[in-house]
């Protein structure tokens, strides 16, 4: 088995002219918690959505768990999932309802006693059979996190899984994502805002900026080579190293 | 921790029915989760029906032995609803994924465009059937005509609408989800183009002459010239049958590429990150 679960080479993604992602090549190691860091519009989305198939790269190329993506994108879907809040589920159907037919969709043989696994789990007991429109957003994203983990995937890619939640139920999902990992091997890729869930969470860091990768190492690494306190500072330093750098030769 | 433990998969296949099954029970249960809808299926048939029959008995006082023929124009209204119906039922099924802003978690699983072109013609055929059957009842107490007598050329007729309707609809959604919301209302009114050179109401000799042969290439008009020869002359003409299934074949074909080339564009293009309410 291949201990890469992710290999991107020379990955781009144009839009009619439009330079989204620009030739990025990085590996994710099998069983490990990475992060896709970088500002609004530095093409993590973009790079999330070629992995999972739903973009077609412009040119590059794409190996996820040991399977060439283009070529067998499903066969390599049915081993993965993904969660994110900016993407709904059905409001209309019941919680209960959109696990039934995502478990469908990912050909999960009982589903009945999987959903039941979730809903222990995950707590969703008390809001099960209500309509999803009807949740709150803390309730939501454990709905999200049920309908990613309903395949118990080997790779789960998630676009801010904590994004607005309270601490409380924010910690509480990295909390489960942690024991997710540690008790199924399973990879994640996670893109975040958040430099202290990040922090905790994932063994390596992929910095982007304008749709390039412009670092990676560990988080620890990361604050050590940019001579920073803290993976928020060199986000920050990153962030707005051009601008410092084109103020700087305007003023000369 | 029991949760974490591997799951059993079905064996992957190229067309997998626990695919398109997940996806006719999500538009089931979407169909379930509101009654209004399920009546607002009924309701229009219903009135359409109830109108045509009232002034076909008050036609039946003219002396054309067209117009005589007992239920012409009630059974051109239920068959043109099942054409509407099912090319609405796809659309409509459609829409709801761009509403709920559903299609990426849809197609980040393992689920093929085809399969979900099969779900909704599957869940158009059930609101069809919903939309079409109390109609089709009412008529017999209403008007003392069924038009269930037509018999197996009935199955006929609706199978070839069904697939018309079907393909009209697949098409449509493919515009939809090329060029975005702003193009919803070619959902409903799509299929009105095709309405007065179908010979829904009238033969297809009545249109101009330059006009037919675009009336003779819709699968449609056989329907309806061949619905008109069973009720007029009590003949099934099994020729106009053959160009309507041949026809249909095209025209099904033609629907299908178009809504999986569009598909293709749409990973292509991000289309299927951007749909939203």
């Amino acid at each position: 088995m291949s201990t890469i679960a992710i290999s991107a080479e020379k990955l781009s993604k144009n839009f009619d002219g439009v330079v989204a992602v620009n030739e990025i090549s990085f590996e994710v190691t099998a069983g490990t918690i990475t992060a896709l860091l970088g500002g609004n519009g530095a093409g993590k989305t973009t790079t999330i959505a070629m992995l999972l198939g739903l973009l077609l790269p412009s040119s590059g190329r794409i190996e996820i768990l040991g399977e060439d993506m283009v070529q067998n994108r499903h066969r390599v879907l049915r081993r993965m999932n993904f969660g994110s809040p900016y993407v709904d589920l059905p409001k209309r159907l019941t919680v209960r309802e959109n696990l039934r037919v995502f478990a469908g969709l990912y050909g999960l043989r009982g589903v009945h006693a999987r959903i039941e696994e979730l809903v222990d789990a995950l707590a969703l007991g008390e809001f099960i059979d209500r309509p999803t429109g009807q949740l709150s957003s803390g309730q939501r994203t454990r709905v999200a996190l049920a309908k990613a983990l309903i395949n118990v995937p080997s790779l789960l890619l998630l676009d801010e899984p904590t994004a607005s939640l309270d601490p409380d139920t924010g910690d509480w999902v990295r909390s489960y994502l942690e024991e997710y990992a540690c008790e199924t091997g399973a990879t994640i890729l996670l893109a975040s805002h958040n430099m202290n869930e990040v922090d905790r969470l994932c063994s390596d860091v992929l910095m982007m900026k304008q749709g390039q990768i412009v670092d990676q190492g560990t988080p620890k690494g990361l604050v050590e080579k940019y001579g920073q306190e803290s993976l928020e500072q060199v986000f920050l330093d990153i962030a707005r190293r051009d601008e410092n750098n084109q103020q700087e030769a305007a003023a000369q | 921790m029991s949760e974490f433990h591997p799951i059993e998969q079905h064996p992957d296949r190229p067309l997998a029915f626990h695919r398109i099954g997940a996806m006719g029970l999500r538009y089931l249960f979407l169909l379930r989760s509101s009654w209004t809808r399920i009546i607002e299926l009924a309701y229009w048939p219903l009135m359409q029906m109830i109108l045509w029959g009232f002034m076909t008995k008050f036609l039946l006082t003219a002396d054309s032995p067209v117009i005589k023929a007992a239920g012409l124009l009630i059974a051109a209204v239920l068959l043109w609803d099942v054409m509407f119906r099912s090319n609405i039922g796809v659309a409509v099924s459609f829409l709801e994924e761009m509403w709920s802003r559903n299609l990426a978690q849809l197609f980040a699983s393992p689920l093929r465009p085809y399969e979900w072109a099969i779900s909704l013609l599957f869940i158009s055929l059930v609101r069809t059937i919903i939309g079409i059957i109390p109609a089709a009842l009412l008529a017999i107490p209403l008007y003392s005509y069924s038009i269930f007598d037509m018999g197996l050329p009935l199955i006929a007729f609706f199978i070839n609408l069904m697939i018309f309707g079907g393909a009209v609809g697949l098409a449509v959604s493919a515009l939809v989800l090329r060029f975005g919301m702003g193009a919803e209302s070619l959902a409903w009114v799509g299929i009105f183009l095709v309405a007065p050179i179908s010979g829904i109401y009238y033969p297809i000799s009545i249109l101009p002459d330059w006009l037919q042969p675009i009336a003779w290439a819709l699968p449609s008009s056989h329907v309806f010239e061949g619905m008109r020869a069973v009720l007029i002359d009590g003949q099934f003409q099994t020729g106009l049958f053959i160009d309507a299934v041949l026809l249909n074949i095209v025209y099904l074909a033609a629907g299908v590429t178009i809504f999986l080339y569009v598909f293709r564009l749409a990973r292509i293009k991000g289309l299927l990150l951007q749909m939203g309410e």
